[in-house]
């Protein structure tokens, strides 16, 4: 009783969660269904006499391997939403279809078998409880797998330093390249900070120039495009055009390593 | 018992499948590719208990090894693309196309 109990409520905590990891646009909603569903799957595990794989789950998926997507999640850009464009022609709704048949072959052909009663585990758990008998399969039957592993995991942590890797090309640019680069450039004073108001103390306001004109360049161009975007512009026409403009500056999305490259020089300066 | 838990793992196992297939980020697709993963793991245990072997246990640890050794080298892979070509769209990895 209490398995059922168990189990229709992590069915459907998880295939929920599963759905979400689908139909969320952010990716790291995603990933957070991803880990509702692997931790729902643990205790499946439990339940059904299977507690060393319940905790593998656990300390392997949700800790390690949840942990990397995360990582790699923020290193690529957590805002790296997908393009909802479809490439293949009617390839989302024949995608449904294709997931909806292979349920549908699934259910049918799991609902009309029929099982024998579960022997359970008791008999293969016999000599010396649960964890001796995984040992002992481990480390007899499947020694030899278990020996190929750990190769695999050594290939896989010098594979992945290979390819994170980035080799220098150019020489790192010292202090002297950096301020000789500004005094050349148009602008060798730093970029002038935002405004602050008696009203406002955001960085999104753009601060007023000695004469009262607006100065754009000192709303960073990302948070006016978010502004715009999101509607957040200030009552005043004068900053929202200012705000605006600045979101269309340069705005093209295919010159982003330049405009990144000149944001960090703009950092420096 | 089995048949739900079975029919679970064959839901989440579709779920994912459509997931690889209409998701375009590429660390949403190989989220969706990990949830495809887990649920043979559940059939895995399923039958473990069902046929009362443990060896489906040691099969899914092994799958379990062997998804973390392909989730490592595969973030690599897509965090290098990311480098080059500034996006983590599949459609953009296109060069090999024609």
């Amino acid at each position: 009783m209490g398995e059922t109990i168990t189990f229709w409520v992590l069915a459907v905590v998880s295939v929920g969660a599963a759905l979400g990891v689908v139909f969320n646009r952010k990716a790291v909603y995603s990933a957070l269904m991803l880990g509702t569903v692997m931790l729902s799957l643990a205790v499946l595990y439990a339940v059904q006499d299977a507690p060393f794989l319940a905790a593998v789950q656990i300390i392997v998926y949700t800790g390690a391997i949840m942990m990397l997507f995360l990582f790699v999640l923020m290193l690529v850009g957590v805002d790296s939403s997908d393009s909802f464009v479809e490439t293949l022609k009617g390839q989302r709704f024949w995608a449904a279809i294709a997931a909806l048949g292979f349920v549908t072959l699934i259910v049918l052909a799991f609902g009309n078998a029929i099982f024998a009663d579960e022997v359970g585990l008791a008999q293969a758990t016999a000599q010396g409880g649960y964890i001796r008998s995984i040992a002992l399969l481990l480390f007899t039957k499947y020694v030899f797998a278990f020996e190929i592993t750990s190769a695999l995991l050594i290939t896989a942590a010098l594979g992945a330093m290979v390819l994170a890797h980035r080799e220098r090309l150019t020489e790192k640019a010292t202090q002297k390249d950096l301020s000789r680069a500004r005094f050349l450039g148009d602008r060798p004073s730093p970029l002038p900070g935002p405004g602050t108001y008696a009203r406002n103390n955001a960085i999104d306001m753009p601060a007023l120039l000695p004469d009262g004109s607006v100065a754009e360049s000192s709303v960073n161009r990302y948070i006016a495009r978010y502004d715009v975007e999101h509607g957040h512009l200030p009552e005043d026409p004068k900053l929202a055009a200012a705000i605006r403009h600045r979101a269309d500056d340069e705005g093209s999305e295919s010159g982003d390593a330049e405009s990144n490259a000149e944001e960090s020089n703009g950092v420096t300066k | 018992m089995t048949t739900h838990y079975l029919i679970l793992s064959g839901l989440l196992f579709a779920i994912g499948a459509m997931g690889v297939l209409i998701r375009r980020n590429a660390i949403v697709v190989f989220m969706c590719v990990e949830l495809m993963l887990n649920a043979c793991n559940l059939a895995f245990v399923t039958f473990s208990r069902q046929v009362g072997n443990l060896e489906g246990q040691i099969i899914a640890f092994f799958v379990m090894v062997v998804a973390a050794a392909e989730v490592v080298v595969g973030l690599a892979i897509i965090v290098t693309i990311f480098r080059t070509r500034r996006s983590a769209s599949v459609d953009d990895a296109n060069l090999l196309k024609y």
